[in-house]
């Protein structure tokens, strides 16, 4: 017998465990990928099912029902609706909870209804016992007209009993469970005369949602004379969710049984104590104080090592290649570029995962539950809290955990101000700002100065964050009807196989997404500091020689003085030179600029650019050298120290407000669909900044 | 004056009368908030907003303005 391929679509509630399924079946044999044009991840796995059948499993995400409501919930909809599509499931496994099954059982009551086999699977089931449930199996499979698998995930039981009921899925029906059309007959004839050759249930999706398929289309069915109006449309989705919801009810009243005594009362404990309105707050500033303890404290050794690998073997590059402009491409510009990614993967790993396991454990619903009602008062929501923590390792990810946020306007909000909080990309740049400008003294006896002007920027960030959200809630006049459902799920112990791959997923994500753009612009910056089209840029060597004929220079001193002539005469320094007069007020020199100007992409590439230039001719990675020159450095005119108290105050004031991140005006522009909003983040961002900056230079010069 | 969920008081269990179709977003009510099922406060967030509830078995937090939407018959103080 010949190989077989099949596909198999996991879909399911949130919260249910389906991903758990999803690693159990796979295991590390994943792929993640987004579906195009949006942002949210596509996974599929690989699963040999048996000696001639293998599965592509895809991880669909997780939806309450086939009525979508967000970009994720759309994705479902649309894969099931289009038979054309290359992952299109041979097979469904719809993944149920056992504590859930009766809101499980509406999605699966409308997958049903697309007339694809369908396998029902019970997660959990080893809580059954503890929550006194018990379930007549034969009867739901008869009156679900389907197969059932009973799992635990979490203990790793019944996935192979799943394997081989995947094996037999051209047995399983394919009829529906209830007549969902009887909720209006006539509409529904009218319906089928009119497309017989379409599946009922699936016209009814094209009609009630923005959805497409194959050779039928919304605009097609909105002339017809059976359209009837929004309001007639919702109250007909209502009356086909409670006749869904009565065939459950009727359905569970025989099939489970649930002795109330015996559950067990934990979860209401922990609420209580977790929700409180004193213990509950202090408990969430711990988690918080903790979380960023970890960021700062813990990651510093491995980016020290990391840091220090990689001006290693920059020095390597640069000793044991042939000279040449491709060893300068390599030792100047892709090591260091690429040792600045990796750099930031000790802190964006902790911080995936501390929020894979807040979220996992259940506890971030009850952040959201806390923090609502404060967060309201800013235009946001409780669910903004997710994105703003994630905003201190990165926007990015930040800006799509918005996706959750169902009222468009606090959603929009919450992308608009994440930027603002303090990302690890503009920790380089304030560690190295700080540590020239702030004495490194301490205050009281134990608070040291640099750290608590670390610690001000961060509440800076976020006070900026809550202060634009309020002015934008206050100007923005977006007319959405506003609602908020948050599941409040079980508490659960965090499967250290689920965090371990999400983390792996998300830092690769980073590394491999952001990673790409920060290597790209190392390499044109090292490209437009090495070339010319001045004349002086060619003819340094002879124009030095001749003017420091005179004075007896060493060789060492000579070629600094040349690689920063060269520097000053090449692509860059003239673009730096050009906007010396814009930023001179600010306190900023032309070799700042080209800093400002390279870093414009992405924040971290300011460090990585003074080193450049302040490193040319000597052994480049040497952090202390650097930074001792930086100190050294003065105004031609003046002779004043460039940077000073003032202009470090200024440097550090326009990066925490800079709109300085080419990867997050891009993921705005994806989850907002418009350039609009990330133009306005940009202009308002950065002339703030300026604004900032200006006035804090001119008054502390 | 007619009893809403947003007028419960901790603890206490209520049985789902009416809403007015147009506000309640469907979510709410493919999450079980059906005319005829059950619904009981289990806390009140600390100040005051949202309501952290119990329907038909499912566990969710709407804001007291969803609440006031939902009119119940109070069972259980």
């Amino acid at each position: 017998m010949s190989k077989q391929n099949i596909n198999v679509a996991l879909i399911g509630n949130p919260n249910v465990g389906k991903t758990s399924v999803f690693n159990q079946l796979t295991g590390l044999n994943q792929q993640v990928g987004n579906y195009p044009g949006i942002t949210v991840e596509k996974k599929v796995g690989f699963c040999k099912l048996s000696t001639n059948i293998n599965a592509n499993v895809i991880d669909l995400p997780g939806t309450y029902s086939l009525n979508a409501s967000s970009a994720d919930e759309s994705v479902v909809i649309d894969l099931l609706l289009n038979k054309k599509d290359k992952l299109f499931p041979d097979v469904i496994v719809l993944v149920s909870e056992v504590e859930n099954l009766k809101r499980n059982l509406l999605l699966f009551t409308q997958i049903k209804d697309l007339e694809i086999p369908t396998i029902l699977v019970i997660n959990m089931i080893d809580r059954m016992k503890l929550k006194g449930i018990s379930l007549d199996i034969p009867f739901l499979e008869e009156k679900l007209k389907t197969k059932i698998a009973l799992v635990s995930s979490r203990k790793n039981i019944g996935i192979e009993e799943l394997k081989k009921l995947i094996t037999t899925y051209k047995t399983i029906s394919t009829e529906p469970c209830l007549n969902a059309s009887s909720i209006d007959d006539v509409y529904f004839d009218n319906l089928r005369k009119t497309f017989p050759n379409q599946s009922l249930y699936k016209l009814w999706l094209v009609i009630t949602q923005d959805v497409n398929f194959v050779d039928l289309n919304r605009k097609a069915l909105e002339h017809n004379s059976f359209t009837k109006s929004d309001s007639e449309l919702k109250r007909l989705q209502q009356k086909e969710t409670i006749k869904r919801y009565q065939f459950i009810n009727n359905t569970l009243k025989i099939g489970q049984k649930i002795d109330s005594a015996s559950a067990t009362d934990f979860r209401s404990k922990l609420d209580r104590v977790l929700t409180h309105k004193f213990w509950g707050y202090m408990i969430f500033f711990a988690v918080l104080f903790g979380i960023f303890q970890s960021i700062f404290e813990w990651s510093k050794i491995p980016m020290d090592f990391i840091d220090r690998i990689f001006a290693g073997l920059s020095a390597a590059a640069s000793q044991n290649l042939p000279p040449g402009t491709f060893t300068n491409l390599i030792a100047q510009g892709i090591i260091p570029g690429v040792g600045g990614i990796l750099m930031f993967i000790p802190q964006i790993t902790f911080l995936f995962l501390f929020i894979s396991v807040l979220e996992e454990s259940g506890y971030m619903s009850r952040v959201v539950f806390l923090m609502d009602k404060i967060m309201r008062k800013f235009g946001l929501s409780g669910k903004s809290v997710v994105p703003l923590i994630s905003g201190t390792a990165c926007a990015i990810p930040a800006i799509m955990a918005t996706r959750n946020i169902e009222n468009w306007k606090e959603r929009l909000i919450t992308i608009l101000v994440t930027p603002f909080t303090t990302c690890s990309a503009r920790l380089p740049v304030y560690a190295i700002i700080i540590g020239l400008v702030i004495p490194d003294k301490f205050v009281f006896g134990f608070l040291n100065l640099q750290g608590l002007t670390l610690m001000l920027l961060y509440f800076l960030g976020f006070s900026m964050a809550i202060l634009s959200a309020y002015i934008l809630n206050k100007v923005l006049k977006l007319n959405c009807k506003t609602f908020f459902v948050v599941e409040m799920p079980n508490y659960k112990l965090p499967m250290f196989k689920n965090v371990g791959i999400t983390v792996i997923e998300k830092t690769k994500a980073f590394v491999f997404g952001a990673g790409k753009i920060i290597l790209a612009i190392s390499v044109v910056l090292w490209f437009l500091a090495s070339y010319s089209p001045s004349e002086k840029f060619k003819n340094a060597e002879e124009i030095l020689h001749s003017k420091t004929e005179n004075s007896s220079l060493t060789k060492r001193a000579f070629d600094n003085k040349l690689a920063s002539y060269k520097l000053e005469h090449s692509y860059i320094g003239i673009m730096g030179k050009t906007i010396e007069p814009l930023i001179s007020p600010l306190g900023y020199d032309w070799k700042i600029g080209v800093a400002i100007i390279s870093s414009f992409a992405a924040r971290e590439v300011f460090v990585g650019t003074l080193a450049t230039i302040y490193s040319v001719g000597g052994d480049g990675k040497n952090d202390e050298t650097i930074r001792s020159k930086m100190k050294e450095e003065a105004n031609h005119e003046t002779g004043d120290k460039i940077f000073n108290f003032a202009s470090g105050i200024s440097l550090l004031l326009f990066y925490a407000f800079a709109m300085q991140c080419a990867s997050t005006l891009a993921v705005t522009k994806k989850e907002t669909n418009s350039w609009k909003w990330p133009m306005g983040q940009l202009v308002f961002m950065s002339s703030f900044a300026y604004i900032v900056a200006l006035i804090a230079y001119q008054i502390l010069k | 004056m007619k009893n809403t969920i947003a007028s419960l008081k901790k603890g206490d269990k209520a049985v789902i009368i009416d809403f007015d179709a147009d506000i309640i977003p469907l979510k709410l009510l493919e999450m079980g908030c059906l005319p005829g099922n059950t619904v009981e406060l289990l806390q009140i967030a600390p100040l005051g907003d949202p309501l952290y509830l119990d329907i038909n078995g499912s566990h969710l937090a709407i804001r007291i303005e969803t609440a006031r939407e939902i009119e119940v018959d109070i069972i259980k103080k």
